[in-house]
Formats: structure tokens, sequence, C-alpha cells
């Protein structure tokens, strides 16, 4: 009793050793970077392998099919090439710039990760302020895409570089808007608090904040219709026109990445994170990751793409609006039933986002290529 | 601290993932806006022309395979009509039925690259593109039933065809002519209401009625320009005065019109086809034409409407085994003079989707 002191033992485990947490702080801290890490990794190039072979399947030819079963080691075979490759810096460069900008756009892909559950509480850090963490840290990555366009002091990669810029400060406001409204009815920020709160995916009360979120959030990350800042039938490729190597290796992997933590920040938020029947959550959350990625997929072999003025139209013109009438019907709907959203609210909203999108096209077309047909002079 | 701006100069080409070959275009812009644009060209020039010259009347079918490479039986067409109008050679009655299929089937594989790569330019990555491939494949393969080889013909001579169809030919054809309608289809419901494509293609480009007729354009470039100038109506070669068939024409002579204009020349191509098979007659395919072809002294020019507009051949005769002179009308160089006028105003992205609604081989421009 004299030897030890249990009193000084229990105050120190208080302080450091959450009770819902496994293991001490930094053993937590460890293993929820090496699984974000693995995770991020190993999924990018899952989604990589996903992407070319589903593609193919679309576009009537086969994709990756030599390395491995069904193509599967391809994206291992590109990544072992892409290392191994000369690592160019044009001479006109700013050197340091153009270094750096791979890290500072591929660093706040991997912290996303921290704050998405995976399962009931099993996720880096509960952070109280999960989804507006979220929202801040992804906007980083524009931040290195401009220095890569910057740095590389190339012509296609400045206007590639200016179109992202554009893009993000324009998708961020819809995107962040239609974000709320999940937030008024779940009444929490954290992630791992809204995927509790649905009981019912948030997709069927929120229809159109979906909507918004996700073309919002595909334009953000630069994903097709909205993949102009590189664009290869114009600008060649963009911001990483000038980049080999490594280099280009981490802007591919911020790429898929971004899009990986699109969907699984959408699968958390609209489509009930790992919740689901009979399986495992941790399943579930994969499933829903992809079928979201499928749908980004599904898009990009589709549709065309979109022009600047076109891009900032929609933003401007149809989200932007659209996104604050439907936070408002959500606040009221709130404000009437603040013990929970009744069930047939879910039809009222499909109806009222059907409506409104209707209307909404009727005002407004997109861009001002829209031209109806003139007469021949 | 005063801000400016100012333009800076973009050299779109002549490497460039759209530039159909190597074509550069100097580009100065203001932001994205194209002030001022400078066509270059001449990086893929072979002096086929000169060429010509060296090589007998039959030897230079096998040049003009080079000029349009994705229209090679046109060039033959268009070669051999002016030979045998300067060596007044006539045809038998089954080559002129076959060239007339040939071509048509031509006109189709052409224009279903044209388009796919139009989409392409639009940015619809790669799917339009390879579907049109898939059916431009069946093209490729009936021409490889008949010459064996898969791009550059060599097929036509003076006078008819080096040698008779083979058996499976027809038929082939037939269920090719059959399927193909269908396919055409299949595009219209995906594309033609695409409001993405809309709102990129509909008043993007617009070359009016009176400079597309100035700068001597032809082809689908002119007739979405809303001129109803056939060759096959105007100027009827082989048969073509013998089947009924429309001349598609646009209103607003935009890159959208330009699109529809290719895809209803489809259609009417398959019209022909549906006609010509069953009258074919047999007989001979080539008629009687000496190996050392010596025409008389003169001039003959013989045109053709080709995929991509009038393709015509200017030879002069010095009653030697080579032609004195050719000269090379090509449409592509002639519907590239209006670039500049259409681009001049529009967004670096329509610069990409006008040029490609063009329709260019690089080939043909340089020659």
């Amino acid at each position: 009793m004299v030897l030890s002191n249990p009193g000084i033992n229990t105050l120190f485990r208080a302080a450091s050793l959450p009770p819902d947490w496994p293991g001490g702080f930094w053993w937590h801290w460890l293993v929820f970077t090496v699984i974000i890490l693995a995770f991020v990794l190993t999924l990018v190039m899952g989604f990589i392998w996903f992407e070319r072979r589903g593609m193919g399947r679309m576009q009537a030819r086969i994709g990756p099919n030599r390395v491995g079963p069904f193509g599967l080691l391809q994206p291992v075979a590109d990544a072992v090439k892409v290392l191994i490759k000369e690592d160019i810096i044009p001479a006109k460069a700013d050197r340091l710039v153009h270094w750096l900008a791979p890290i500072v756009a591929f660093t706040p892909v991997l912290l996303v990760f921290a704050v998405v559950p995976f399962q009931n509480g099993a996720l880096l850090a509960d952070l109280n302020i999960g989804i507006l963490y979220v929202v801040a840290v992804s906007s980083v990555t524009a931040v290195g895409i401009f220095m890569a366009g910057w740095g590389s002091s190339n012509k296609y990669a400045l206007l590639g570089a200016m179109r992202d810029i554009a893009s993000v400060v324009s998708y961020e406001i819809p995107v962040v808007i239609s974000i709320v409204s999940v937030v008024l009815i779940a009444g929490s920020l954290s992630l791992n608090q809204i995927v509790l709160a649905q009981t019912l995916p948030f997709i069927l009360f929120q229809p159109l904040a979906f909507l918004i979120f996700f073309i919002g959030a595909s334009a953000e990350i630069n994903r097709a219709p909205f993949d102009l800042l590189e664009a290869d039938s114009e600008i060649v490729a963009g911001f990483h026109t000038e980049y080999s190597g490594m280099k280009f290796a981490l802007f591919y992997l911020v790429e898929y990445g971004e899009a990986l933590a699109i969907s699984a920040i959408t699968a958390t938020i609209f489509l009930g994170g790992w919740r689901g029947p009979w399986l495992p959550p941790w399943l579930w959350f994969l499933i829903k990751i992809g079928a979201v990625f499928f749908f980004m997929v599904w898009i990009r072999t589709t549709v065309p793409r979109v022009r600047i003025d076109q891009l900032m139209a929609l933003a401007w013109k149809f989200l932007f609006p659209l996104a604050l009438i439907n936070l408002v019907i959500t606040g009221t709907e709130v404000l009437v039933w603040p013990e929970g959203l009744p069930w047939f609210l879910i039809f009222v909203n499909f109806a009222i986002a059907a409506v409104l999108i209707l209307l909404w096209s009727k005002l407004f077309r997109l861009g001002w290529g829209r031209v109806e047909v003139r007469t021949i002079r | 601290m005063t801000l400016r701006t100012e333009p800076f100069v973009l050299n779109i080409g002549p490497v460039h993932p759209s530039t159909h070959g190597v074509f550069r275009m100097r580009a100065t812009l203001d932001g994205e806006v194209i002030v001022n644009l400078e066509p270059v060209f001449g990086y893929l020039h072979r002096g086929i022309e000169k060429l010509a010259e060296e090589r007998t009347y039959t030897g230079v079918i096998s040049l003009t395979d080079r000029l349009d490479y994705l229209a090679s039986m046109s060039n033959n067409l268009a070669y051999v009509l002016a030979v045998e109008k300067l060596a007044g050679i006539s045809v038998p009655e089954r080559a002129q039925y076959l060239r007339v299929i040939l071509a048509e089937l031509q006109r189709i594989a052409s224009h279903l690259i044209a388009v796919g790569a139009f989409l392409n330019d639009c940015g619809a990555y790669f799917t339009p593109f390879l579907y049109m491939f898939r059916e431009r494949e069946k093209i490729v393969d009936l021409f490889e039933m008949l010459s064996g080889q898969r791009l550059l013909y060599n097929y036509m001579r003076v006078g008819g065809f080096n040698q008779d169809i083979p058996d499976e030919f027809m038929p082939a054809l037939a269920k090719f002519v059959d399927t193909m309608p269908h396919f055409i289809d299949e595009y219209e419901q995906l594309l033609a209401q695409n409001e993405i494509l809309l709102a990129r293609a509909k008043g993007v480009g617009i070359l009016p009625k009176e400079p597309a007729i100035n700068v001597s354009a032809s082809g689908p470039v002119l007739r979405a320009s809303g001129v109803k100038w056939d060759i096959r109506k105007a100027d009827p070669y082989c048969l073509y005065d013998r089947f009924e068939f429309d001349i598609p024409t646009g209103t607003a002579g935009d890159c959208y019109d330009r699109y529809r204009v290719r895809v209803e020349e489809m259609r009417q191509s398959l019209r022909i086809l549906k006609q010509a098979m069953p009258q074919m007659p047999s007989g001979e395919i080539k008629s009687e034409v000496p190996h050392l072809l010596r025409p008389p002294i003169g001039e003959a020019y013989g045109r053709i409407e080709a995929p991509k507009g009038e393709l015509g051949f200017y030879l002069v005769s010095d009653n030697s085994i080579a032609p004195y002179r050719c000269h090379i009308r090509a449409p592509s160089l002639l519907n590239l003079t209006a670039l500049r006028e259409m681009i001049i105003g529009w967004k670096v992205a329509d610069a990409i989707i006008i040029f490609g609604s063009i329709d260019i081989t690089m080939g043909e421009v340089d020659r």
C-alpha cells in the first residue's frame, strides 16, 4: 500500500485513457493512422482497377486484364513503373513550389479520413466538429493544385490551375449549405453522431441536398463532367502536365483519394454510413463507398464535359439558390417536428425536390453557350 | 500597386491530343477567351502532288490512299474518275455499282470517326468514340475482304477494280446494312438531346451561309450552313442519278448542325446502299485498259462528294506514262480556311470542338 499509489495511477489513466478508446491514446492514434493509410492506399488502387475495368465494360472494350487475375495487379505494376521513372523538373519551373505541390495536395486527402467512422466509434478522432473539419481540410488540396499549376511555368498548367480555383471557390458554397441541412436534422456536426441519427438514410429526407452535395463535390474534386482542370482534349493534362515519376503518381493518388473521400463522406452523411442489416458494419461501409464511386464512374463514361462559364453558371444559378431554398425548407421542418422527422416527409421532400429542379431548369439555361438556333445571316 | 492583365499566346499543337494529327493553332488568349488565332499547318507535308509526277497512272493510286487516310476508297475513286475522263475510258456497270457501294460505305466509316472524335473533343471520355469505332470495324472488315487492307485499300483501278468481289462480301454487306440503323438510333438516343452536348455545341462556332460559300467550303460543313450543295446531285458521277436520297442540311451552321448533318448523311448512305445492292448486275469488273496508260495530251478534272467535301483531282497529260501535273483539291484544307473567323471570340474549350466539328484529316490538308 505504501509502495504503490493507486490514486495517482487512476488519475493518470483517467486523463489519457478515455474508457471507450481501445488501448492507450498513442496506441489508438498509431493503430488508426496505419489503418487509414492502408485503407486509403489499397482502396485507391482498388478504385483505379475498378474504374479502368468498369469503364472498359461501359465502353465496349475489355480494360486491363494482363497483370494478375482479372488485371487486379495492374495498379501495382503501374506504381512500380512510376516509381522508377525519371523525375523531370522544367528548367523555368519554380523548383520549391513545383516540389512541394504534390505533398500539399496529397496530405489533406489522408487527413479527411481521420473523422470518418468505419463502424460505431471506430475512427481516429471523433471531433465534435467533424464535418466542418472535413470541409476545411479538403479544400486545402486546391492550394496544392494551384501550386502545381503555377510552379510548372507552363501555360496549360496555369489554365488548369485557374479553372480549379474558380470551381473550388464556387462549389464550396452549395456543398456546405447542403451539408448544413443534413446537420440540422442530425443535430450534430460529428460524423459518428450523424450516422447514429440516421435510422433512415438521410438521402430519403434530403434528396435535393444529396444531389447538390454530389454534383458540387464532383465538381470540387474535378470528376467528369467537371474535369476541366485536366481536360485532356483541351489543355493536355492541365495542372500536372509537367509532372512525371512519383510526383505525378502522387497527383494520381490525390485524384482517386479525393474520389474515395467524397464517396466515404457521401456514404456517411447521406447513405447511413456503416448502418445496415445482416452484414458487418465495415462491410456495409465499403459497399456504400463502392456504390457511390460506381456512380461517379458511370457519369464519367456517359456525359461530355461542361465549359468553364457553364461550370460557374451551374454553381451560382442552380445549386446555390436551390441549396438555400432547401435549407429554409429543412429548417422549417425541423422546427415543426423537433423530435425527429415523420416518415411521410420522405414523399413530401421528394416532391419538393422534383418541383424545384423542374422549375429551375425552366428559369435558367446552362451558361451563355446555349443560344437558341439563330437564323442564318 | 496596380494589377494589370495582358493577353498571352498559347500554342495549341502541333502535338496535342485534339489536333487530329499535327496541326497548330497559335491562340492569343484573354483569360480563357480567344482574341486572335493563327492556324499553322504543313507539318505533314509529303509532296504527294510532286511524287505523282514521277509515277505511272496506276502507281499514283497508292499515293491517293495517303491523302485522307480515313477515306481511302473515296480518294481512289476521285483519282480514277479523273484519269478515266482524261483517257476517255468507259467503266462496266457492275464496277460503277460497286464504286457507289464502296464510296457510301466509306462515307459512313469516315462520318463515324468524325462524330466520335467530335464528341471526344467535347469531353465525352472516349465512350462515343469507341462505340463508333466498333461499327467502323465492321466496315473495315468488309474492305479487308475486298483488298486485304484495313486502312489504305489501293483497290480501285482505272477502268474498274483490280479483282472481283469475293462471294462472302454481299451477304456480309447485307447484314451490315440491316444492323447499322439500329446502332445509329442508339447513338441518337444517347447523344442528340444530351443537355451538356446541346449547351456545348448549339450556337457555337457559327459559319453563316455567305462566308461558307465565299471560302468555298464543301461537304457537311457547307450543308450545315444551309446550302443544299452535294456533287452527287449537282454533278452526278458513277450512277448516283439512279438512286433516291435526300441532302440533309442544317439551319444555323453551328457545331451541333454539323454533327446532325453527319448523322443524317449516314442514314442517307444506308438508303443508297439498300437500293444499290439488289440492282448490282453481274459481268465484267474492269474494262480493257493498257498496262502503261498513255492518255492523249489534255487535261481533266474529276470530282466526287468525298465524306469531308468536294474532293477533286486535276490532271494534265503530256502523252507520257506519268501525269504531267496532278493537283488535288482537298476539302479538309478549304474547310479549314474558315477556322479563324469561327473561333475568335470563343473560349479555349470551344476552339477545340469547333476545330473538331470541321472534321479534317491532316494527311489531306498538308498532302
